[in-house]
């Protein structure tokens, strides 16, 4: 590839991602009021989306091979043990992050 | 004045440490990666700059090794960051009234940054934008100066930081414990853990998120539908 086809990959790459990103802001614009539909959806879709994120980050575990994903089960109870106990977010997450590279480093 | 923005800077800062781990760990992979495959510094400093979408940037190492197709690139950049779409809908409201800063708001809205904006409660005394913004720029700070060093020292850094990137699963978890604890309805917070992991059974690693993104959809909208039919108005 040469530079100039290299940067009309990256060209095409960060525009659409710009799509993604500006695109319900270009449909449904601030001045105008935004459908119910939307309102209602602009409510319920983050705390899915926020499942769906969790899993996203753990979709290279495998159950069946490896450490069959007990040290990503351990160290999530402690994250949210932790968040639970104290609901301190840095704590929580320091906490489980820690566990988790004790757990891969030293017994897994 | 000055102060206005220092009070936002030092409310958002402490919500953006865990994404400093996270995105350090990640983004000097990311250079260290790139360095790898024989780009120079340029290439990681620059792409994480202008695409700040981090799973995106490293399938765009991928893409400039391979034939030149930027339709390719195109539609697969449309696919694999079609869940900013979501967030955009979620943050219509968020961002409104910030001026020309949300611009940049909407520009740096990447899944971290969206999390935090629309999770942190912002103390009453703190300006909304200027908040959303410090975090937004925080982290691609943090994504940017990673990247690029880890372009420039690749080769250098041997220390043992296996498992370390489990710190965006954690952020995640305790992200969406907060939100738990707050919703009275728990229905779409279960429906997204249990729809996604249906479909990564599916559909596999490399394929869920579209078919996640569709059923949730769905069944959110016929949920609606349906208590509508019941007489409920909201």
């Amino acid at each position: 590839m040469t530079l100039t086809e290299q940067i009309i990959t990256i060209a095409m790459v960060v525009l659409g991602t710009l799509i993604t990103r500006f695109l319900p802001f270009l449909v449904f614009p601030a001045g105008k009021p935004t459908p119910k539909f939307v309102q209602y959806l602009g409510k319920v879709l983050p705390p899915a989306v926020f499942g769906m994120l969790i899993i996203y980050c753990l979709k290279n575990v495998s159950v069946f091979a490896g450490s069959h994903g007990i040290p990503e089960l351990i160290a999530i109870a402690v994250t949210a043990g932790l968040h639970l106990w104290k609901r301190q977010m840095l704590l929580s997450i320091a906490g489980g992050t820690i566990v988790y590279m004790l757990l891969v480093q030293l017994v897994f | 004045m000055n102060n206005k923005y220092l009070r936002a800077l030092r409310a958002a800062f402490p919500y953006t440490v865990p994404i400093f781990a996270g995105f350090w760990f990640i983004a000097l992979t990311y250079g260290v990666y790139m360095n790898a495959e024989g780009f120079s510094f340029w290439y990681p400093c620059l792409m994480s700059l202008t695409i700040f979408a981090g799973s995106m940037e490293f399938v765009t190492v991928g893409l400039l090794l391979g034939q030149f197709d930027p339709v390719g690139a195109l539609l697969m950049t449309l696919m694999i960051n079609a869940r900013h779409l979501f967030y955009g809908i979620s943050m219509l409201d968020r961002y409104r009234g910030t001026g020309l800063k949300k611009l940049y708001l909407i520009f740096g809205m990447c899944d971290e940054s969206f999390s935090i904006n629309y999770t942190a409660d912002i103390p009453e005394d703190v300006d909304r934008g200027w908040f959303m913004f410090f975090v937004t720029l925080l982290n691609q700070l943090y994504w940017v100066s990673g990247a690029t060093l880890g372009g420039i020292f690749g080769s250098l850094i041997s220390f043992n930081t296996e498992g370390l990137d489990f710190v965006m699963t954690a952020m995640f978890v305790v992200i969406f414990m907060e939100q738990f604890l707050k919703e009275k309805n728990h229905i779409p917070s279960f429906l997204g853990l249990g729809v996604s992991l249906v479909c990564l059974i599916f559909f596999g690693a490399d394929r869920f998120i579209i078919p996640s993104m569709f059923a949730i959809l769905a069944i959110l909208s016929a949920a609606r539908l349906v208590r509508r039919k019941d007489g409920e108005t909201e």
